[in-house]
């Protein structure tokens, strides 16, 4: 074909059309992987020095109050005889004498208290129950707020209008008040449940534990709601969603697969903080004596046995408090750092 | 604005009463009643101290009745402390739990807003470090355990101050301390951030290009704006401060309106509990709809809906 000379087509050789050379190819490998939203956050989160010393603390308590019960001599529940409110470290006349005869007895690291019960495996059976109750209740509150959080956002007008009515009537109700009459009124049910075959993990668990947990499904995952609605409220208004939409996507379907997991930075980080505010709360609930029910200790009702002596003993108040100030701080400083690692958008 | 106020009080009110329904009926349902504990009680009076208040009768028709009551001001007699009315409980109470909480609230935006501001201003330095890793301990603390520290220390071993009751100044220190603790280490967050956030805004270029002076800029501009989100806060914060809390006066025998509460609750006291929950709830109800007023009046962005 005669070319025309001011043409300003592209002037195309045969060569062109050769395959490449594998030096050419060379500049289109992908030297690195592309860094993802969770890599992302992952790297901007080791980074955080706070945060990774706070998760190292996390680890030891978890060590501490999971793994070490388990290899430790003593019960929480067995009350040594003559061993009465021990210093730390010191021994009763008993075991004084058996160490002299030449065995070997387990020192009572944190002393005992007054009933003669080992401290140290009391303080870490009441950081594991304190743990477990705030690990489990920010489940529940994560799944029930969430799931009305963006349910209210998303269908919006009368349907947000009313939900977010009972969330303020559940915000105004004094929580002590129904904790109370919920414990009464669950107790009866507990009581028979643990006769039903197949639900013995009841008496496992205790009614108390129960009641605690049934008591944060139904009361404290507002915060969590309002968090997520109104994160929602912003995402809908998106164009992925409209899209999702127009192809057909039922609403079930765009809440769990596109809004939710477009707020998943938010969610992971007010989880994070609400494992601290349910261990408070337990603490505080456990410290008025409506929290687990005794032999089972946790660490707000270790402070408050531990009030009376507190003119003559004050490491038993000492051990708990400190403790308990610091699972909360880390889980506090973690939450932090994950803020400022999955969604930047918040810092300050 | 008038027809914003005129919603939200509509709301507020349909709230407390809603508040009030689930507490009765919740109340009523769950096992045990008031005269029960008391062991030297035969089955005859205990029928008569029922029928004397009414317990006898269905559940809703005393619903009915107490609302009626309650919509004209009757909030009952105690069915605990014989011969005294619930108003009387409550107006006896509260002030005494009001005081200690108005100076906690006080003594938290004395000292948080101005170590807030301070942080922000010296932002990266260690004066900032400092009150940051104060702050963010006393919102790790919980108030039992601050309680009982400051008892511990100022009241068994130094001996400084009392310990229990609430008749000298001296008693209120150590409650108000324990009190203030954790929100003036949120609220000193709070200012802080808020703060940095106007520190960065063109209005803040503007003065200082046009050569208004330090404090001037701090106080008129920055302050006022950076001001709001503590104002949201101290609203709820004093509405829950004010009415008592447990754990405090629990600890320091402070007769208020929180123990009140408790011992209502675990003794059925029916009445008192009624009374106190609409109580605390319309307090709190009402300052957070004063609080929304006031924000939208003194912020101008936000636009009446």
């Amino acid at each position: 074909m005669k070319e025309n000379p001011i043409s300003f087509q592209m002037k195309l050789k045969p060569e062109d059309f050769l395959p490449a050379t594998e030096e050419e190819k060379q500049s289109q490998v992908i030297m690195r992987e592309s860094v993802s939203f969770w890599k992302d956050g992952m790297r901007r989160l080791l980074k955080n020095k706070v945060a990774m010393v706070s998760i190292v603390v996390i680890v030891l308590v978890m060590i501490f109050s999971f793994i070490m019960p388990a290899f430790y001599p003593y019960s929480y529940k067995t009350q040594i005889k003559g061993a009465n409110n021990l210093a730390p470290m010191e021994y009763s006349e008993e075991e004084q004498a058996r160490i002299d005869a030449g065995e070997k007895v387990f020192p009572h690291i944190f002393g005992t208290d007054k009933m003669g019960r080992d401290y140290a495996i009391r303080v870490m059976m009441g950081s594991r129950i304190s743990l477990l109750v705030g690990l489990i209740a920010t489940g529940i509150i994560l799944v029930i707020g969430s799931a009305y959080g963006s349910i209210a956002a998303f269908f919006g007008g009368w349907t947000d209008l009313v939900m977010m009515r009972v969330v303020d009537i559940i915000y105004t109700v004094p929580d002590i008040l129904l904790i109370v009459l919920l414990k009464f009124a669950l107790k009866a049910p507990l009581d028979s449940l643990k006769d039903v075959p197949g639900f013995g993990w009841v008496s496992i668990v205790g009614e108390n534990l129960i009641s605690i947990f049934i008591v944060f499904a139904l009361l404290y995952w507002v915060g969590m709601a309002r968090m997520v609605r109104s994160q929602v409220l912003m995402l809908k208004e998106s164009e992925y969603v409209t899209a999702a939409r127009a192809l057909g996507v039922g609403n079930g379907k765009i809440i769990k697969k596109h809004l939710l997991t477009n707020c998943i930075g938010t969610l992971i980080v007010t989880t994070t903080l609400q494992i601290p505010s349910s261990i408070f709360t337990e603490s505080f609930l456990s410290f008025l004596g409506m929290g687990v029910a005794v032999p089972l200790p946790s660490l707000g009702s270790l402070a408050s046995d531990a009030i009376n002596g507190i003119n003559t003993y004050p490491y038993l108040l000492f051990i708990p408090a400190l403790l308990i100030s610091l699972i909360i701080l880390s889980f506090n400083l973690l939450g932090d750092g994950l803020r400022d690692a999955f969604d930047p958008k918040l810092k300050n | 604005m008038l027809k914003y106020i005129a919603k939200r009080v509509g709301l507020a009110i349909v709230t407390i009463w809603a508040v009030a329904t689930i507490t009765f009926f919740l109340m009523n349902m769950v096992p045990g009643g008031p005269f029960l504990s008391e062991k030297a009680i035969s089955p005859q009076a205990t029928a008569a101290l029922e029928a004397k208040y009414g317990l006898d009768k269905p559940m809703f028709q005393r619903y009915l009745t107490y609302m009626g009551d309650a919509l004209h001001g009757d909030f009952g007699d105690s069915l605990k402390q014989r011969g005294r009315t619930v108003t009387s409980i409550i107006l006896m109470k509260f002030p005494v739990s009001a005081r200690v909480g108005g100076c906690a609230v006080l003594c938290s935006l004395l000292i948080g807003i101005p170590l807030g501001c301070l942080a922000a201003l010296k932002r990266g330095k260690f004066l900032d470090s400092l009150i940051s890793v104060v702050a963010t301990c006393g919102i790790a603390v919980p108030s039992f355990v601050i309680c009982t520290l400051l008892m511990y220390f100022l009241g068994v071993r130094l001996k400084l101050l009392p310990t229990m009751g609430i008749t000298s100044w001296q008693n209120y220190i150590m409650p108000v301390m324990a009190l203030s603790f954790y929100p003036t280490a949120y609220i000193m967050r709070l200012m802080r951030s808020s703060m940095l956030d106007v520190l960065g805004q063109d209005y803040m270029r503007t003065a200082k290009a046009k050569g208004v002076a330090g404090f001037m800029i701090l106080f008129k501009h920055a302050l006022r704006n950076a001001i709001l989100p503590v104002v949201t806060y101290v609203g709820p914060l004093l509405a829950y401060t004010v009415t008592g809390s447990f754990v405090v006066e629990k600890i320091f025998v402070i007769p208020g309106l929180g123990g009140e509460f408790i011992t209502a609750i675990t003794g059925r006291d029916y009445t008192l509990i009624m009374g106190t929950t609409i109580f605390l709830a319309a307090l709190i109800i009402t300052m957070n709809v004063v609080v929304d007023i006031v924000y939208k009046l003194v912020d101008p962005r936000i636009k009446l809906k």
